[in-house]
């Protein structure tokens, strides 16, 4: 009923999907950073590179920054349809937002790769 | 006894912003009465309040007004119900006035009729007097035919507020649901497709706002999720 063109061709149940998704992968990451500080008595910096270095770790930690990517940037595209009207700011918002959400991920590769 | 009221006053004939006016009553000590019959009385003084009323027994729902901040229906909802030393009394949130307590609903009638509020029955074989329904199947209906429209939830609820035009509401989704819900209605398919964007239903992040204002005590939220989950069956 609302046209494709009025909500930028957002699909509401990929998006409801999606939103789902991603917080499953975040709460998991969070979950276990929470437990790993739980269980370590003292993080130095050698334990804190051990747990980067395995792959698996690499690869959890890069799909918790792209699920944050495609979390914020359907929730901010939620909060910002809802509260700033006027199209021209909205659209400029938006694209800074997503634009730092972006470079947020590629930061956190470029850190993941040199350890 | 000395009640205390404070009533949202606008009249965009007369007055340039709206202002609220200061009001008392005075009742028996003990007596209780409804938040309508005190408008009423008070109007008796002053004949330029303006309010909506008809059934004066909740079943109207033409009387829906916010007091002390929570949406309801004033002719169910008694004085002593309500906290505080003064009665606040304003129009439905979100709503544009056409005069004092008188809310234009226009466009909470519009999203009404977005959702097709009849029944669709394409059948070729439809019986000749009337379509059976089993007790199972009458009983999938309760907690959605209930539903008055008086608007109380849908004002209350922020999606609404800030996307009238686009989001159904939760008062045009409990009735979309209830004909998605009935066995005589062969029309789920479009319906949903008509439902199918990022809107319609989705802009509902389940707050609850409307469950607790309801003044028929259904479950709007309840609803919606079932169309949310009618939708992702559809799609994967």
């Amino acid at each position: 009923m609302v046209t494709g063109q009025a909500s930028l061709k957002r699909n509401g149940v990929q998006d409801f999907v999606t939103i789902r998704a991603t917080a499953i992968i975040m709460t998991a990451f969070s979950l276990f950073m929470g437990w790993f500080f739980i269980c370590t008595p003292e993080v130095t910096y050698a334990i804190w590179h051990d747990l980067f270095s395995g792959l698996a770790m690499k690869v959890f930690t890069f799909l918790t920054l792209v699920s944050i990517m495609f979390h914020v940037r359907i929730g901010m595209w939620q909060v910002l349809t809802d509260y700033v009207k006027a199209p021209g700011l909205r659209a400029f918002i938006q694209f800074v937002l997503n634009l730092i959400a972006f470079v947020y991920v590629v930061v956190g590769l470029f850190v993941l790769w040199g350890v | 006894m000395q009640l205390n009221f404070s009533i949202y006053r606008y009249n965009p004939d007369v007055d340039n912003a709206p202002r609220m006016q200061d009001y008392q009553l005075e009742v028996e000590e003990g007596q209780d009465m409804m938040v309508l019959d005190a408008l009423i009385a008070l109007k008796e003084k002053d004949p330029t309040l303006s309010f909506r009323r008809s059934c004066r027994e909740g079943v109207c729902g033409s009387d829906g007004v916010n007091m002390n901040g929570k949406n309801g229906l004033a002719c169910i909802t008694p004085l002593s119900a309500l906290k505080g030393s003064k009665i606040v009394v304003r129009p439905l949130p979100g709503m544009p006035v056409v005069r004092d307590l008188v809310t234009d609903m226009t466009q909470f009638y519009t999203q009404y009729e977005k959702i097709k509020p009849f029944l669709i029955n394409d059948d070729n074989h439809a019986p000749a007097r009337e379509f059976l329904q089993s007790p199972e199947e009458r009983e999938k209906l309760d907690g959605l035919y209930e539903c008055i429209l008086c608007a109380c939830c849908s004002s209350s609820c922020p999606s609404f507020w800030w996307n009238p035009d686009k989001f159904i509401g939760p008062a045009g989704l409990l009735h979309a649901y209830r004909f998605l819900a009935d066995s005589r209605d062969t029309a789920a398919d479009e319906r949903l497709s008509d439902l199918d964007d990022a809107f319609s239903v989705f802009r509902c992040h389940g707050i609850m706002n409307c469950v607790s204002v309801c003044p028929k005590g259904l479950n709007p939220t309840k609803a919606i999720g079932h169309i949310k989950s009618m939708l992702l069956k559809r799609a994967v």
